[in-house]
């Protein structure tokens, strides 16, 4: 998998919100395309998407078809503390892909 | 005089697809992070450190030629594309990238990237003029079985709507472009394709002749317009 563009402020003030942004390369096939034979292309797309900070959970998605392909997740997130953001995402070939960015927190 | 004026009037005019394109679309090409044509021009910068650098250097010297090209070279339109090719295989020594690969289209969006905002100027003198004024004799080319020119829609009727869309002027400003049709990244040649097909003509392969004076007429009638690479079009 290529390596995504990932925006996420490396420093944030503690409790102030600030905005995660993230652009995966993906085809998000849909399942109900047919190839040039006829055949049914599988489906296959990004599944599952998970952010967490230091083992704790901050945002997660459950994705399903008619998602356009590359994908950009938006969210927010709110820290109390420095740690290590780490983003997790699985498609259904079982391809994963993984960014991890320390945050520091004053 | 009134050829003068009115090739004045027609400069003033002159509108990107990003003036015809939707809120949503100018909005995404707007922000390097929303527009995911970076993806592409993330794997170019890897190709470019992969031989580009040790003569070119750093790709920021690159500012300006992107809106130079296509340029004339020994009787032929040379495109950006094809310098790249000709640069592996000529004198690094290293296999062609294929077109509309990845690395292709990431290598000559980033290249496109370091003109963005400089405005399209295409040499047309001298040799470059046999090249614009048969390049413009396609643009005005009836052909198909629909018997449609390019400048039928893209001058005569464009501002209006084609089924829902708003027909562009078609300029080349923006390539290679995310395309959301596509789903993906594709050169001009791409969408000129796609276009030919479109009205049911013929097809011109890649390396025709033909096709690279029409890029060079497109250019020089685009001239002026600020480079946009990466682009990204309905």
């Amino acid at each position: 998998m290529v390596r995504p563009l990932l925006n996420v402020p490396r420093e944030v003030r503690a409790g102030v919100a600030f905005e995660v942004r993230i652009l995966i390369q993906h085809a998000m096939e849909t399942g109900f395309r047919r190839d040039a034979m006829g055949m049914v292309v599988a489906q296959d797309i990004i599944n599952r998407f998970e952010c967490a900070v230091d083992g704790e959970e901050v945002f997660s998605a459950t994705l399903h078809p008619a998602i356009s392909a590359n994908p950009y997740l938006a969210f927010s997130a709110r820290l109390g503390r420095s740690g290590t953001m780490v983003l997790r995402w699985v498609d259904d070939r079982g391809g994963e892909g993984r960014e991890e960015v320390s945050i520091s927190v004053s | 005089m009134l050829v003068c004026l009115g090739l004045l009037g027609a400069a003033e005019e002159k509108r990107s697809g990003y003036d015809d394109a939707g809120p949503q679309v100018r909005a995404m090409q707007d922000d390097d992070l929303a527009n995911p044509a970076f993806l592409w021009v993330q794997q170019g910068a890897a190709v470019w450190g992969q031989g580009c650098a040790d003569c070119h250097g750093a790709v920021e010297g690159m500012r300006g030629v992107a809106a130079r090209y296509p340029v004339v070279e020994r009787g032929r339109v040379v495109n950006l594309e094809q310098r790249v090719n000709e640069c592996r295989v000529e004198r690094q020594g290293v296999a062609a990238l294929a077109p509309e690969g990845e690395a292709m289209l990431g290598v000559t969006a980033l290249i496109g990237l370091q003109s963005r905002g400089m405005a399209v100027a295409v040499d047309v003198s001298g040799p470059a003029a046999g090249h614009v004024a048969r390049g413009e004799a396609f643009f005005r080319l009836r052909q198909g079985q629909l018997n449609l020119s390019c400048a039928q829609c893209h001058e005569q009727l464009a501002g209006q709507s084609l089924a829902g869309a708003r027909i562009v002027q078609g300029h080349a400003n923006a390539y290679p472009i995310y395309r959301l049709e596509w789903q993906g990244m594709g050169s001009l040649f791409r969408r000129l394709r796609a276009c030919l097909t479109g009205v049911r003509a013929e097809v011109l392969g890649r390396d025709e002749g033909l096709l690279g004076d029409l890029e060079l007429f497109l250019a020089a009638r685009g001239a002026g317009l600020k480079v946009e690479t990466p682009g990204v079009r309905p």
